[in-house]
């Protein structure tokens, strides 16, 4: 039988490490995998006795696909329009826990978009790190359709079908330190 | 405001000149569409001579796309495509991407050819260039096909000069939801 969130993570506040924190995406292109990460991201994990909720931000002019030019492309109108929608943003108010297995349900925010998300993955469980902070962590992984969310770009390929795929892959591998 | 008219054909009785000259009567009062002729004048893309010092006619054109709220193009189809000279023009303004005038800009497309199609495939192709330059191509299109029996010198036939209008509406309406929707200063 899942159990809420507070019977793994003690009450209080907890902070994302950004450091040791990603986000990442990844959308079959051609015949591979395009992958890329966000690099300015910001998330907190509230447990209450109740209650936990878990609510990030990761901001559209850090992506990274590794050439600045495809980095430009991201942030223009033909895929997240950095102008108009600076964030995407991620809310969840209820999070299982099953073993180590996690569920998270929530609301994600592409392009201005939102749209109910299940997202689900491992949960570290709490220790204590060499300086006495408490950690805690969440991976967690899901797949969006690009184009729910206003995201359709695309290119025909000469021998028919298109070049990027619409089912993106989102990994988020958060560490928590206890405020 | 201020929407930089670009027109694709180098030719002096060209129609797609004529429809930028006929549309700068046509945009609202305080509206000014302002019409660029140095196409001719951009050199072939070079990365040996795209540096800080850019040619004239380059740097003319980045700053007067950069001065614009928006940019309306009017493009002749060239072997069902973008005329060379004007895909080279863009290609400069294109670079270095993250720092391109026209990122975020509105940027209206239109056409005329003597054929029957208007110039539809090079206005899509434009579209999809414009896109990937970073700008926010307008759907809506005006594809003047038989353009020698529906525009004499300024005079549209009423069709044109409807859709014309409906084309400026959108770019009035697309500068004033940029600046609404914006969540950052825009770039000059």
């Amino acid at each position: 039988m899942p159990t809420n969130t507070p019977t793994f993570a003690p009450a209080g506040t907890w902070q994302l490490d950004p450091t040791h924190s990603t986000v990442s995406f990844g959308v079959p292109y051609l015949a591979g995998t395009f992958k890329g990460q966000f690099h300015d991201v910001e998330a907190k994990l509230e447990v209450t006795e109740q209650a936990a909720t878990l609510s990030g931000v990761a901001r559209v002019e850090s992506v990274d696909v590794r050439e600045e030019n495809l980095n430009a492309h991201l942030q223009s109108p033909d895929f997240f329009d950095v102008e108009r929608h600076p964030e995407l943003r991620f809310t969840a108010d209820r999070i299982d826990l099953d073993g180590d297995a996690v569920d998270v349900r929530g609301e994600i925010e592409i392009k201005g978009v939102t749209k109910q998300i299940e997202v689900t993955g491992t949960a570290i469980a709490p220790l204590t790190d060499g300086f006495g902070r408490e950690r805690i962590g969440l991976a967690l992984k899901t797949t969006v359709d690009r184009t729910d969310f206003g995201l359709n770009w695309n290119m025909d390929l000469p021998t028919g079908g298109k070049s990027l795929g619409n089912d993106v892959a989102i990994v988020a591998e958060l560490y928590f330190v206890r405020a | 405001m201020r929407v930089l008219g670009i027109s694709g054909s180098l030719r002096r009785d060209s129609y797609n000149t004529a429809l930028l000259l006929a549309a700068q009567e046509r945009f609202p009062a305080g509206v000014e569409l302002e019409l660029w002729d140095g196409l001719k004048a951009i050199p072939p893309y070079d990365e040996d001579d795209d540096t800080d010092r850019a040619p004239a006619a380059v740097a003319g054109l980045r700053a007067a796309i950069a001065a614009a709220d928006a940019v309306l193009i009017a493009t002749p189809e060239y072997n069902s495509s973008i005329p060379g000279h004007l895909k080279n023009a863009l290609d400069w303004v294109s670079r270095p991407l993250a720092e391109n005038p026209l990122r975020n800009k509105p940027a209206a497309v239109i056409g005329a050819s003597t054929g029957a199609f208007g110039a539809v495939w090079a206005q899509a192709e434009l579209r999809k260039v414009l896109g990937a330059i970073g700008a926010r191509p307008i759907e809506s299109e005006l594809a003047v096909g038989h353009a020698p029996t529906r525009i004499e010198g300024r005079q549209l036939e009423e069709s044109v000069t409807e859709g014309l209008d409906y084309v400026i509406g959108q770019i009035v309406a697309a500068v004033y939801e940029r600046e609404a929707t914006a969540t950052r200063p825009l770039a000059a």
